[in-house]
């Protein structure tokens, strides 16, 4: 849109996006090896994903990221041609360089320290691969040459340097494709087919386009491709609607019949085919080789394999969009959910024959507003899959550190959460993988004691579930040590050394500040950032944490999360005159109290029973300084709030009137906020009732020495 | 009230506060609205008066005569709310009533003098005479900018 933008700048950008897909599908397909499910078309797609990075980073002058894509290159070519076997050792230190190239990415995108000096390491350890596996009987000095950076490199930089600044973006670059893409004509299992195509009118008149599907069987091989034009009539009997070309291909390959008959799937009926198999000598395989170069127009991407019957990724149709434009649209969607509800409390109060067009109208009109603030809310999501590859990362390095075999099983990868969540989600969940590896799972040695594989199971799955999102991080390793947990807990003064915990209850006591089960203090976990910190976080999002766990066969951690943070599951209440909402997730129950079940602790602190437990109230209109304390609690009503901490308290309020989704509305940081109040909301009269944060509140309350009077606050 | 175009007239909004006269630049003025019921901010400042519902926005409304240690007014029919922008963010400045749009030169105003030592201090950046009447002129950025030790 502007013209000042520097187009090498939106290139540099673009390529940077790319990247992101490109280590993406790296990740996938690594992890395909490591499940031991690979064929060529995932190691080649691994090569292309490496090789892609490499060629867009040689335009931008990305030389430490060339130089280690390069290398990182050069072993996984050794693999695709079969020169060296893809070993559970191998994957790992791909699993590794991957990592690492991820962190060059970022790194030439970001600036920030610069991680080009762990290259070394990485680089030896695929060197000795190649070493060891490639060459065992060779001289040393041999593997040495095959690093040599080639032609290629310097091909790329100086073919890209030369193209004008207003091409279209890298991802439409034709990709540096060369023999080397093809499989090598002297492997085995190469077979050799006739297929003869004569595409009907018919396969036009439905939008078919031959090319394509010549493009596809060029996948498949070596494909020599030949057009019958002898057909076509002379020009004043041409009918351009007409078929008239028929193809002849001659395609050396290893994919069977079958597969090379998948391509023309959609056009069966279409066109007539022929396929035969065709007896063919060495020495016409590798004549007919040379001469049929790979047309380079195929993208390097996965998904631009629609004949091999494996490509994971179905094709999507995708449209960037700035985010700045979604957040705009959100914003105006939620003006007119409250533009709606104030329509409705006028029409309402109108007294309108409840049947009449009017009313009728209006229910439509809610219904389409709920759809549309659906719909939009879905702009907003992405699928956890980019967290979780993540975690997976986060996996391998927290094993390695405390030597266990760990494998990271993933679920619903494709479950959709609100961007915000999803980033905001990656430290809490990044925690509790490690403290999974470190404290939930055993040592080897004491897995085969206990008669399990001595590979330890990390599940982290995803789902939607009655409008949440449940997200859950589960191990089977020993499960949570009651007993230990509870003496910690009493050796850390958390509880009273007499006091009769449920099982869950103990298990909640990991949520405690400050409380770590470790025996010892490692590197890996114990830095005294306490389970406390992963529940406030999942609080900060609107969401609760629960743990279930069963002893000898795992803990799990479940999660459940809003859709969205633009819209919270509120409860309507009326204190002191004052409408306020209290956000859904921390209300536990409503009480409504009798005389006989407040007791006053000391003047102006009075505690309620509640099922055995003293709960202390607080009284939110005097929290607030809407009004003085009250004395009297009978009949009052109040919310049962639970506390971060575990502890739970009674907020003391006038009313509860209604429990509905309410859109939220930041307060400005400035000077309006304040202790207690998280933001605010238009309710249907075209009121602003401010947010809740209870937690604040009870926390504030709890330390009446810092309570200043607020006797102006008190008109 | 930047001496960027010194020549040039400029437009002041002038409203009534507690039996004074104070004047804005108009340019800074989004829309006036009459007085409708703020929602109170829990331990906000006194001067602050609470948010409303400014056509589906969160706008923090000021008591301008509180802010200015204007003695407090009964809040008549006429009390009307200021919507302002100052850089990004918009505050409602709660006035008794507006009076008039004025047109000025930059030499019409004369700077206060120093010996001014109140809770408007800082606030009132000149003083002109309209109709023998003084006016005050405030300067919008110190008027709606709190200082943090106030917001506690």
């Amino acid at each position: 849109m502007s013209f000042e933008t520097d187009p090498m700048a939106e290139i540099r950008a673009s390529f940077f996006v790319e990247c992101e897909e490109l280590l993406e599908a790296l990740q996938d397909s690594l992890q395909i090896m490591d499940d031991g499910a690979e064929d060529s078309e995932t190691i080649n797609v691994v090569f292309r994903a490496v090789h892609s990075i490499k060629g867009g980073a040689g335009a931008f002058g990305l030389d430490a990221l060339v130089r280690f894509a390069h290398r990182f290159e050069t072993v996984l070519d050794a693999l695709r041609t079969d020169r060296m076997q893809a070993d559970a050792a191998a994957v790992k230190v791909f699993f590794q360089c991957a990592d690492h190239l991820s962190d060059l990415v970022r790194h030439s995108r970001d600036g920030g320290s610069d991680p080009a000096e762990q290259s070394g390491a990485l680089l030896a350890r695929l060197d000795a691969l190649l070493g060891t596996e490639a060459a065992p009987a060779e001289d040393i000095a041999e593997p040495e040459i095959d690093f040599q950076p080639m032609g290629l490199t310097l091909d790329l930089a100086a073919l890209d340097d030369a193209l004008p600044a207003d091409l279209p973006p890298l991802n439409a670059l034709p990709p540096l494709c060369d023999l080397a893409d093809l499989p090598p004509p002297e492997a085995d299992g190469l077979k050799t087919y006739r297929l003869h195509f004569t595409p009907d009118t018919k396969l036009y008149e439905t939008g078919n386009e031959p090319f394509l599907l010549l493009r596809a069987l060029e996948e498949l091989g070596a494909a020599q491709i030949t057009c019958d034009t002898t057909r076509l009539p002379k020009q004043q009997d041409l009918i351009p609607e007409h078929s008239y070309l028929s193809w002849t291909v001659k395609l050396e390959t290893d994919a069977e019949e079958a597969k090379i008959l998948s391509v023309f799937d959609f056009v069966e009926g279409l066109c007539s085919l022929d396929l035969q198999p065709i007896a063919v000598t060495p020495d016409a395989a590798s004549a007919s080789a040379p001469r049929t170069p790979k047309t380079p127009t195929a993208p390097p991407s996965p998904s631009a394999a629609p004949a091999t019957a494996k490509a994971p990724t179905p094709i999507k149709n995708v449209v960037r969009v700035d985010l700045d434009r979604i957040e705009r649209l959100v914003n105006l969607v939620g003006e007119l959910v409250i533009n709606q509800a104030m329509l409705s409390q006028s029409l309402e109060t109108a007294n309108l024959p409840p049947h009449g067009d009017a009313m009728n109208g209006l229910e439509e009109f809610q219904r389409l507003t709920r759809d549309i603030q659906d719909s939009v809310m879905m702009l907003r999501a992405q699928p956890v899959k980019s967290l979780f590859q993540r975690m997976s990362r986060i996996i391998r390095e927290a094993s390695t550190a405390v030597n266990k075999e760990v494998r990271l099983h993933t679920e619903g990868d494709a479950t959709e959460v609100d961007k915000t969540v999803i980033e905001r989600l990656a430290d809490p969940l990044t925690h509790m993988i490690r403290n999974a590896v470190d404290h939930g799972l055993e040592t080897p040695a004491d897995r085969i004691a206990a008669g399990k594989p001595a590979e330890g199971q990390v599940k982290l799955s995803a789902s939607h579930r009655s409008g949440r999102v449940i997200i859950e991080v589960s191990d089977d390793g020993a499960g949570i040590n009651r007993p230990r947990v509870l003496q910690i807990a009493i050796d850390k003064g958390l509880i009273p050394a007499d006091a009769q915990l449920s099982d869950s209850e103990i298990d909640n006591l990991l949520f405690l500040p400050g409380f770590s089960t470790a025996g010892s203090v490692s590197d890996l976990s114990g830095r005294g950032v306490g389970m406390d910190v992963v529940r406030t976080a999942i609080q900060a999002l609107g969401g609760r944490i629960t743990i279930t766990s069963v002893p000898g066969s795992g803990t799990c951690f479940s999660i459940s999360l809003p859709l969205t943070l633009a819209v919270l599951d509120g409860m309507v209440i009326d204190t002191a005159g004052e409408t306020l909402v209290v956000p859904l997730n921390l209300v536990v129950e409503t009480l409504t109290f009798q005389a006989q079940d407040v007791s006053m602790i000391r003047p102006g602190q009075h505690v309620v029973r509640v099922r055995g437990a003293f709960v202390p109230i607080v009284d939110l209109a005097a929290e607030l300084g809407y009004r003085a304390p009250q004395n009297s609690y009978d009949g009052a009503v109040a919310l049962l709030i639970a506390h971060e901490n575990g502890n739970r308290a009674a907020l003391l309020i006038d009313n509860i009137l209604d429990q509905r989704q309410v859109v939220i509305k930041g307060l400005d940081d400035g000077f309006s906020r304040a202790a207690g109040i998280a933001a605010a909301t238009i309710l249907g009269d075209g009121q602003i009732a401010l947010i809740l944060d209870p937690s604040d509140i009870i926390t504030n309350a709890a330390q009446p020495l810092q309570k200043p009077l607020r006797a102006g606050a008190l008109t | 009230m930047t001496d960027n175009n010194r020549d040039s007239t400029i437009e002041l909004l002038t409203f009534q506060l507690a039996g004074h006269e104070y004047a804005l630049d108009i340019m800074s003025v989004r829309e006036i609205r009459s007085w409708t019921r703020a929602t109170p901010l829990p331990h906000a400042p006194t001067c602050m008066r609470g948010v409303i519902n400014l056509r589906g926005t969160v706008l923090p409304v000021l008591d301008l005569g509180d802010r200015l240690g204007l003695s407090p007014q009964v809040q008549s029919e006429r009390a009307v709310i200021i919507v302002v922008a100052q850089g990004e963010t918009l505050t409602g400045l709660l006035v008794d009533a507006v009076s008039d749009i004025v047109a000025l030169t930059k030499d019409d105003l004369q700077p206060p003098p120093d010996l001014a030592n109140g809770a408007a201090t800082g606030m009132v950046s000149a003083l002109t005479l309209i109709d023998e009447r003084m006016v005050r002129v405030l300067d919008l950025a110190a008027t709606v900018t709190l200082e943090k030790g106030m917001a506690a």
